[in-house]
This record gives C-alpha cells, structure tokens and sequence, in this order.
C-alpha cells in the first residue's frame, strides 16, 4: 500500500490530491480567476497560490482520512509551467516534505495528465490528445517514452480560447473555455476561418486574427469611414460556434492522422479543453467511424489537480524512481518526451 | 468501374481496389466525416482532392515518380489511381531494416528520401504531410523505388517558411515513428542539400520553426 500527496500549481488552479494505490482519497482545488478582459500574471497568480495553498492542504488531509504518518512521498509539479506559481508550490512541497519528514519527487505536469486519464478510463494503449491553455500535443507511447506526433507550431488551442474570451470580454468564471462552450451552443451561423493542418502538426495564431477582425473591425480597420452598425457584427454565440467548429475539427483531424500511422484503435483525450463536450463528441463519431473507442474524463480530472500529480508520481515512486534534494528544482520547459518511463504502459513490444 | 474490397482506412480516406478501364486500380474515397460541420467537410474534402489532382501532375511534370491519376469523381468524392499492389510503406520498411540492423540499406533509403523532398521544394511542391506511412516502397529488379503519395494537404509555394514547416513536420513524425534511429532526419538532409539548390535558406527557417517550438510557454 503506498500512498501520495501531489501538488499542482504550474497555471492558475492551485490542487492537492491524495490517493492509495489507484484510490482517488482526496482532490481539492481553487483557481484564481481574473476579470474579464484580463488573463492571469504571474505575480499575481503565485500570490493566489501561497495563500490558498495550507488551506487546501488541510482540507485535503481532512477529506482523505489519511493520517500523515502513512504519507509515502510528497509530489510536487517539476513542470512546465510559469515560473513563480511553480516556485511558490515547490517550495511549499519541499518545505512540507522536510517538516514530516518524506522523501519529495518533482513531476512532469503532461505526464501527470496522461496517467491521470489512463487511471480514470481504463484506457490501456491510447493515442492521447493533449489540449490545455499551454500545450496542444498528439502523443504516443513507444519504447518507453511519451512520444509527440503532432504538436502546434505557435500559439496552444486552450490559449487562442482564452484569448478570444478576452476580445470580447467574456467571463473567465469558472473558466473562459467553458463560458465559449456555452455560448456556442447557441450558436448557428459559421463563418469560416483559416484552417491550418500540417500533417499531424497544427496552428492557431492566423484563426485567432482573423477572428478578432471579425469581433472587433473597427479596431482592425482604423480608417473604415463607415461605422459598422452593431447590428451587422457577427454575435459572439455565431463567433464562438465557428470557432470551435473550426478548431476542434483540425484537433480531431490531426488525432485521427496520428492513430492511422500508428495503427492504434483508441483516443483518450485530457487537459483542460478536454473536458468540452462538443470537442468530445465530434471525437466520438470520428472513432465510431474508424472502430475506435474514445476515453475522456470530466473536469475533476480534465482540468489541472493535484491528484494527477499524485497519481503520478505514484507511478514514479512504486517504480523505484527517487528525487535528491537538490533535483527538487522547477523548469518552465519540460517536454513529456523528456520523461523515461519507468512503469507499465500496455503492449510495449 | 467497380470496387471489391476495402484496403485500408487511411488517415482521411478508405481505400478500395478497383478497376479502371480494364486495369486493376486503386480507389480512395475521402468519405464524409460526420464529426465536421457538413459545409466544412465539402470545403475540406474538395480542395483535398484538388490538391492531390494537382500535385500529382506537377510531379509527373519534374519527373517524380507518383500514381498515376486515371480519374476523378468530386460527387463520389473518389479518386481512381495507379495500385502499387506488392508496395509496402516506408513505416514498414524501416522497422524491417531496424530489426535485422542494416545501416548501408538505411542510409541508401535516407539518401533517396532526402532527395526527392529537395526536388519537391526546388520546385515549389510543399507535400504538407511528410510522414514514412505516405511513402511507398516498390521494389523492383534493381532494388526499389521511393513513391510518395497522398498529396491532399500538399500546396504550390515558393515560400521559405512553407518549405520549412514541411521539413519540420518530417523531422517530427521521424523522432516519434523512429524514435531508436534518431540519424535519420539529418542522413536525409544530405540528399536535400544537394537536390535542393536554394535549400540554405529553406533550412534556416526550418531552424526558425523548430526554435519557436522550443522556446514557447507551456502554461497550463
Ligand atoms: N497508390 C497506392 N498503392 C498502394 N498503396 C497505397 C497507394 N495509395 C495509398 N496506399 C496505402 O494506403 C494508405 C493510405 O493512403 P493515403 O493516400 O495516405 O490516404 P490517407 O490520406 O487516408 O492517409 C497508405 O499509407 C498506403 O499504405
Ligand atoms: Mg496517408
């Protein structure tokens, strides 16, 4: 029986999660949410984090029942991520881990997501989509690593999200994609927009442009003598609609290039974006369409949580992986390719 | 025309044998995908099948060995082309080599990979799609052929940037498929550089790509 407490804190949620040997004791979590218009800094987000994070702490440890003397080893999210939330997480996973005593294991935050899917699906050999406000990745598992097959060449398809909520200044409350999604699905019209597919590798910043010349032509078109009656502009339901239409379609596209040269018969999709239910069911008939089996999860495991940093590391640790103290570092660069796996993934032939 | 069996679901399309005039073929239907709003998908699939039409016959123009095109049908969505029956993916020949470690024959195929992408960039041809599962390899009395193929998210461009996105896509899908011969990529570069007459250029802002890639924030 081995039991561990992981933190998460590489983007605006601040988790910890607890679990025993695959048993999911506790997931607690907050996020900073900023105001319209307005994306999350740095500072600001560290600040969020060092002063929820012992309350989560404890709450978590109340909810799990777990006495901290059964506490096997402290996981902590190594990267990637913004450097001062990731900083203000280490340290506080260090500074616990030394007070009670337990050995800590920094971990790779993709991985966490992959493990955390495989663990709540059941999904046994997957081609993963990966979609979140920092990474869009169409991953593998070959010969013990986490291979990418496709990855965006610019901006990540949660970030072009989060940055059209800002355009037209939608709620980030709980989250700007989920707000997106709910308008869309009032939406009717499609108004097409670039659609950028590189094989298995995909783009974002020429939709995101255009897209905003559609919200906002004044602000693209200074000289227009004409003002545009508020009445002709597009509404943000058809915006939102043709937006994810056309980016979805390109994320299903590319997964499904992905599974055909890797002859693998199963998706499982993870990330914050992954928890879209629109972006699940187109998902769906693409497999359907091709006799493969779509795994996803919802947004207690989707979204950013400390129990994927747990899980993990359980992984890591019951595998014999150990952290010294000066590795218990942070990097805001950490590629899920940089990552040897030490544990069972399926069918490794 | 008639179709029999179903090959193979390839990454887009399913693909059947069939006959053309007498002769057997190769029928590739891009079928309609459900999961894409329809007007996206008849947008999609039309300038796909346009691409393929049209990259096939700027290769056949350079002399790049491709399928020949006997016959487009946009409503069916079908494209009716030259089977290579006996031909197996590049994919499959490199795990082969893999396994029985010949390094000359792999160096012989990087070499001949290489420089069939430098013809297609030196003419402007950007595949859109370099991956060794649209390679083919058709063997023959003196050895085999490198045929490449599936040319729907191929385009015309004399751009730079473009020519060095397609060879990122390429080093990518190498690195993961390949991941135990890491030297492919560059022993393919060779032959580039040396088919590839303005390639100096091309592979700056292949560097260029692959820099930004690297240095992008990974928030979330
Ligand atoms: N002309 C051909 N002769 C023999 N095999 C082919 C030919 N064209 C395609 N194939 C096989 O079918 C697979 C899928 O075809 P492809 O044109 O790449 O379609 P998709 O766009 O669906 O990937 C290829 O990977 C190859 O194995
Ligand atoms: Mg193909």
């Amino acid at each position: 029986m081995v039991i561990t407490l992981g933190f998460e804190g590489s983007a605006n949620k601040i988790g910890v999660g607890i679990i025993r040997d695959g048993k999911v004791l506790a997931n607690v979590r907050k996020t900073y949410v900023t105001p319209p218009g307005f994306g999350f800094l740095p500072k600001e987000t560290a600040e969020h984090h060092r002063e929820k994070i012992l309350g989560i702490l404890k709450e978590a440890l109340e909810v799990s029942k777990v006495e901290i003397k059964d506490i096997d080893v402290i996981c902590y999210t190594k990267g990637p991520g913004m450097a001062p939330p990731l900083l203000t997480v280490a340290i506080a996973a260090r500074t616990i881990a030394q007070v009670w005593n337990k050995p800590i294991l920094g971990v790779n935050h993709c991985i966490g997501h992959i493990e955390m899917g495989r663990l709540i699906t059941k999904a046994k050999n997957p081609t993963v989509l990966y979609v979140s406000g920092g990474n869009t990745q169409v991953i593998a598992y070959s010969n013990r690593k986490y291979r990418i097959f496709g990855e965006t060449i610019d901006i990540a398809v949660g970030n072009c999200l989060d940055r059209f909520a800002r355009i037209i200044k939608i709620s980030n409350d709980p989250s700007p994609g989920y707000n997106i999604e709910q308008l869309a699905k009032k939406g009717t019209k499609y108004y097409p927009l670039p659609y950028s597919v590189k094989g298995m590798d995909i783009s974002f910043s020429g939709i995101l442009s255009e897209i905003e010349k559609k919200a906002l032509p004044h602000k693209a078109n200074k000289n227009r003598k004409k003002k545009v009656e508020d009445e002709e502009l597009p509404s943000h339901e058809d915006l939102c609609f043709s937006l994810q239409e056309t980016i979805f379609a390109m994320l299903v596209e590319i997964t499904e290039r992905a599974m055909a040269h890797c002859g693998s018969h199963e998706v499982l999709i993870v990330g914050g974006v992954g928890c879209n239910e629109r972006l699940q069911e187109m998902m769906g008939i693409m497999c359907k369409e091709r006799n493969a089996k779509l795994f996803a999860t919802d947004e207690r495991f989707c979204i950013d949580n400390g129990i994927m940093i747990a899980h993990a590391g359980w992984e890591m640790f019951t595998t014999g992986t150990r952290m010294k103290w000066d590795e218990a570092t942070i990097t805001q660069r950490y590629r899920t390719d940089d990552v040897e796996v030490t544990w069972d993934v399926a069918s490794d032939e | 025309m008639s179709e029999i069996a179903i090959i193979k679901q390839g990454a887009e399309a399913k693909l059947y044998k069939g006959v053309w005039n007498g002769n057997e073929c190769l029928v590739k239907e891009r079928f309609v995908k459900n999961y894409r709003l329809p007007e996206l998908d008849k947008t999609l699939t039309k300038s796909r099948i346009k691409a393929e039409q049209k990259t096939i016959k700027r290769c056949e123009d350079q002399g790049i060995k491709v399928p020949k095109l006997f016959h487009v049908d946009f409503n069916e969505r079908k494209v009716y082309m030259e089977y290579f029956l006996k031909a197996i993916t590049a994919k499959e020949y490199i795990f082969r080599l893999e396994k029985s470690s010949d390094n000359n024959a792999l160096d012989l195929l990087c070499s001949k990979i290489g420089s069939i992408v430098g013809k297609f960039h030196v003419n402007n041809i950007i595949h859109g799609d370099l991956t060794t599962s649209n390679m083919l390899i058709n063997f023959n009395d003196d050895g085999y052929d490198v045929i490449f193929i599936d040319f729907g998210l191929s385009s015309y461009s004399a751009g730079h940037e473009d020519k060095g996105v397609d060879l990122y896509v390429l080093e990518r899908s190498l690195i993961s498929t390949h991941s135990s011969l890491p030297e492919l990529f560059e022993k393919m570069l060779i032959s580039y550089k040396e088919t590839n007459t303005l390639s100096t250029e091309t592979i700056k802002r292949f560097e260029e790509v692959r820099a930004r890639g690297r240095k992008r924030t990974m928030v979330g």
